[in-house]
């Protein structure tokens, strides 16, 4: 595993693309292949099973490390990361073992058929035989979720320099439901179809932000708009007669979303859509909220189905009779979407997403604006040239949204962050005054501002906190800051009665003071412009 | 705690009119060492052992001084007051306050390690002990110096090898004289930011042996760094300074570099930990050395140290202080 961890560091202390890919290639050449699948696996989100609770890693790591579980949960809630803080709890390892990656996966496998006596004295061992850093990939590779900047684009980079092989082909090799259980490196590199090849995704294509017009310098003649779509990236594929749908984060969520299951009856098999999964009841959009319910919950129910009721909207045809033809121009592509929706039964959820007609960059100014009436966050902007592009591509899909709302709220609790953030108080929660002068908190949020800016903020909390609850400050209404946020809507679950969207910190309002703030009635004003 | 009170301006000792690194200006101020957080500028007259004085002098000007050897005893009002070695940096003492056979140990900061430059820690029996809590978690324990010079050492050769020059920041008080003293000539030839430089030479002038260093100026070429390691203050890694120099390789040298989450923060290629202060072991051997039943937790992890240390049936409590944090580098 001494391999996998100087990988993992060198990854982790580099920002650099060129190091990084030059990191996975040397990683490459220098381990087995079972070593070197399950590396791809594990950074692409495909850990193996869980054998062991997180409720149980804690309880024994205290043990081992002899504090009690209270001063473990304190220092859990500082480092922010559960395996970092158990690698650096435990007392120091008795011998030092070198094992393979893969030895040291099917040594956790292994533990899911065992006594809970037994596997603690297992991972009592593991621990024993490792040192903080090595500790540290073995309680990750438990628990899961390295979330390191390792980018499918990056795996695809490197894998191709160190297999020889075209980039699109290796992405398209990396997609969907395989396993290192399942798959050895040569199959899952081999040009021969596998098995489960059928549900196999194409690589999403995704859009770039477009901060202003002057960034599609083309004629506007060369572009198509749509609508973007506030639900879940989703590809249809359907193939011998199966019907799969994958999500944007490469989830297979066929089972989610049952009732397209009927698009099989007008969909000829050998086709691939790409589109939108929406909420959506008699003839418009719903609010989000309602497809969280359908992706979070485990058992989809009848009730939940009906109170959350679903349509596909389709903007993009991949593949049609058999054949892969993201390389055709966009406007081909959707000549051949056009047609197959002339033979779409029309009572299916299944939908178009129209293109807008406009003849110039002004008619699109005013696109957008109103994007909102018909359910949807802005527009998206894709040149009628391109072709269906692996990841994210410059140049030929924007997405240009409307601008987020925004208020100036008042900093009333802060609470200190994890991992990156661990040691600073970044997690902050906002509060507007009601009419009869009570302070509401009605959002938290983490992100937006400079880590020279959270230090300044840092102390100011350290000076002006009235009272303490574990690791959260209650801190002087005094404080304005500019929250920006996608969303609006009603919510019974908190006091204040709504719940923002993606809310985020934009500024620092030092011009203003508390009194200057919005108000609980300016939210609710924006609640019923929303609707 | 009678004979030492938390006042606004800082731990105040009422019968001898003294007060313990304030951090507002008082009349007569006992200083632990120079750190800006423990020595600040202001006050009508101040008292601090012989090594810290040099640098204390140049931090704050012109100042009405008084020194004393570790060791020696002062009274100012039927109170004795003493300084013993803190071990954290040149010249840092830990101060005995004692009146009519009660004593106090304030810590200031202190770690129990000698780094082989520093006076090495002076365990002092006491019945109170007010002690620093910088890094008093069970995440923190510091590895051996000897091996933490070792991957410096092979960090920058390795930056060598690939043309890359390297650079370490550490505090210019402190963190960089441990680490000229440690290392070895071999990753020299070792060159300074102005503000390393100048601590350096204030030592230098108080008869303290220090390796060569060469401060770098307009006219220091790549070539030349490139041979040997830089060292800079933790303020300089975000200035333009070393733009003209790229590539380059930056290391942080810190206690805080032991997490994940500070090392990403602060963004650096390479995070060595090495630290001034105590680490959980540390403060607990130190703790239980000096026999203490009243312990007072300051600067840092003030509540959950002193939870534990109720736990372990000790009568300990958190002591707030103005400057809590402030030395999250």
């Amino acid at each position: 595993m001494r391999y996998f961890e100087e990988l993992f560091h060198t990854l982790e202390e580099t920002t650099k693309t060129n190091e990084k890919v030059n990191a996975l290639i040397q990683y490459l050449s220098s381990v087995p292949d079972e070593d070197k699948i399950w590396m791809i696996a594990i950074f692409s989100g495909r850990r193996p099973k869980r054998t062991i609770s997180t409720k149980n890693l804690r309880l024994w790591a205290a043990e081992k490390s002899g504090i009690p579980l209270w001063l473990f949960e304190e220092s859990y809630h500082i480092v922010g990361d559960l395996s970092e803080t158990i690698a650096l709890l435990l007392p120091p390892p008795k011998i030092e073992v070198q094992k393979s990656l893969n030895d040291w996966i099917q040594y956790i496998i292994s533990l899911e058929k065992r006594e809970e006596k037994d596997q603690m004295d297992l991972v009592y061992n593991a621990w024993d035989s490792l040192n903080t850093s090595g500790r540290f990939i073995f309680n990750k590779l438990i628990t899961g979720g390295f979330r390191l900047g390792v980018s499918q684009k990056l795996m695809v980079k490197a894998l191709a320099q160190f297999a020889k092989i075209e980039p699109n082909e290796i992405a398209l090799k990396l997609m969907g439901d395989w396993s290192p259980l399942t798959y050895n490196f040569e199959t899952l590199l081999s040009s021969e179809q596998n098995e489960g090849s059928d549900s196999r995704p194409y690589p999403f294509h995704l859009a770039y932000p477009l901060n202003e017009l002057g960034d599609l310098k083309e004629n506007p003649s060369d572009w198509y708009a749509e609508y973007k779509w506030d639900g879940i990236r989703g590809q249809c594929i359907f193939r011998k007669g199966k019907y799969f749908l994958w999500s944007r984060g490469e989830e297979l969520i066929t089972d989610k979303f049952p009732e397209f299951a009927s698009f099989i009856r007008s969909v000829p098999s050998g086709t691939v859509l790409d589109g939108e999964i929406l909420p959506y009841k008699e003839g418009s959009v719903l609010p989000f909220h309602h497809i969280q319910t359908r992706v979070t919950r485990k058992k989809i129910t009848a009730p939940i189905l009906k109170e959350n009721p679903v349509a596909f909207r389709v903007y993009d045809l991949l593949e049609w009779k058999n054949k892969d033809i993201r390389s055709l121009p966009f406007m081909e592509r959707r000549n051949l979407l056009d047609q197959l929706f002339n033979s779409i039964d029309a009572s299916l959820p299944l939908q178009l997403s129209p293109i807008l007609s406009f003849s110039s960059f002004e008619d699109l100014i005013k696109l957008r604006s109103s994007s909102t009436e018909n359910g949807s966050e802005g527009l998206m902007l894709k040149n009628k040239y391109s072709p269906y592009a692996s990841g994210r591509k410059r140049g030929e899909w924007w997405k240009w949204k409307i601008d987020p709302f925004t208020v100036d709220a008042i900093l009333i609790y802060a609470q200190s962050g994890h991992g990156r953030r661990a040691n600073l108080y970044t997690d902050f929660t906002f509060a507007v005054f009601s009419e009869n002068g009570e302070l509401l908190p009605f959002t938290k949020a983490y992100s937006g501002l400079t880590d020279k800016e959270f230090l300044e903020i840092n102390h100011w909390i350290k000076k002006n906190t009235l009272e303490r609850f574990g690791p959260v400050r209650k801190v002087t209404a005094e404080l304005v800051f500019e929250i920006a946020f996608e969303g609006i809507q009603e919510s019974k679950r908190h006091k204040s009665g709504i719940a923002l969207r993606f809310p985020r910190m934009v500024r620092w309002r030092k011009d203003k003071v508390a009194a200057e703030a919005n108000t609980l009635e300016d939210l609710h004003l924006l609640l019923k412009k929303g609707k | 705690m009678g004979l030492l009170i938390n006042t606004a301006f800082g731990l105040y000792c009422p019968q001898a009119d003294v007060y313990l690194d304030p951090w507002k200006p008082v009349n007569k101020a006992i200083i632990s060492h120079g750190h800006a957080d423990h020595a600040r500028w202001g006050s009508v007259s101040y008292l601090c052992t012989t090594s810290a004085a040099p640098v204390i002098k140049y931090r704050l000007g012109d100042i009405n001084l008084e020194t004393m050897a570790f060791g020696e005893e002062k009274r100012i009002n039927g109170v004795s007051f003493s300084f013993h070695p803190a071990g954290h940096i040149l010249g840092s003492a830990q101060i005995r306050v004692s009146y009519k056979g009660e004593v106090v140990v304030f810590s200031g900061d202190y770690k129990t390690v000698n780094d082989g430059f520093s006076e090495s820690f002076e365990s002092v029996k006491c019945h109170t002990f007010i002690t620093e809590s910088t890094f008093g978690l069970p995440i923190y324990h510091w590895t051996d110096q000897k091996i933490v010079f070792n991957e410096i050492e092979e960090w920058c050769s390795n930056n060598k090898k690939n043309g890359h020059l390297s650079i370490l920041y550490a505090y210019s008080l402190g963190k960089a004289q441990r680490i000229l003293q440690g290392i070895s000539e071999n990753a020299g030839p070792f060159y300074t930011h102005g503000t390393i430089e100048a601590v350096l030479k204030v030592m230098r002038n108080q008869g303290i042996s220090l390796k060569n260093t060469i401060q770098i100026n307009e006219n220091t070429t790549r070539t030349e760094l490139l041979n040997g390691l830089i060292l800079a203050p933790p303020a300089a890694q975000n200035s333009n300074w070393l733009k003209k120099f790229e590539p380059v390789r930056q290391g942080i040298v810190s206690g805080w570099m032991a997490l994940r989450g500070a090392r990403r923060r602060r963004n650096a290629d390479k995070g060595f930990v090495l630290s001034d202060h105590a680490d959980w072991k540390g403060l607990n051997d130190a703790i239980v050395l000096t026999g203490a039943e009243n312990v007072f937790v300051t600067h840092g992890y003030t509540d959950i140290l002193s939870r534990w240390l109720q736990d372990k049936g000790l009568n300990a409590l958190p002591l707030e202080t103005n400057f809590e944090g402030d030395e999250i580098l």
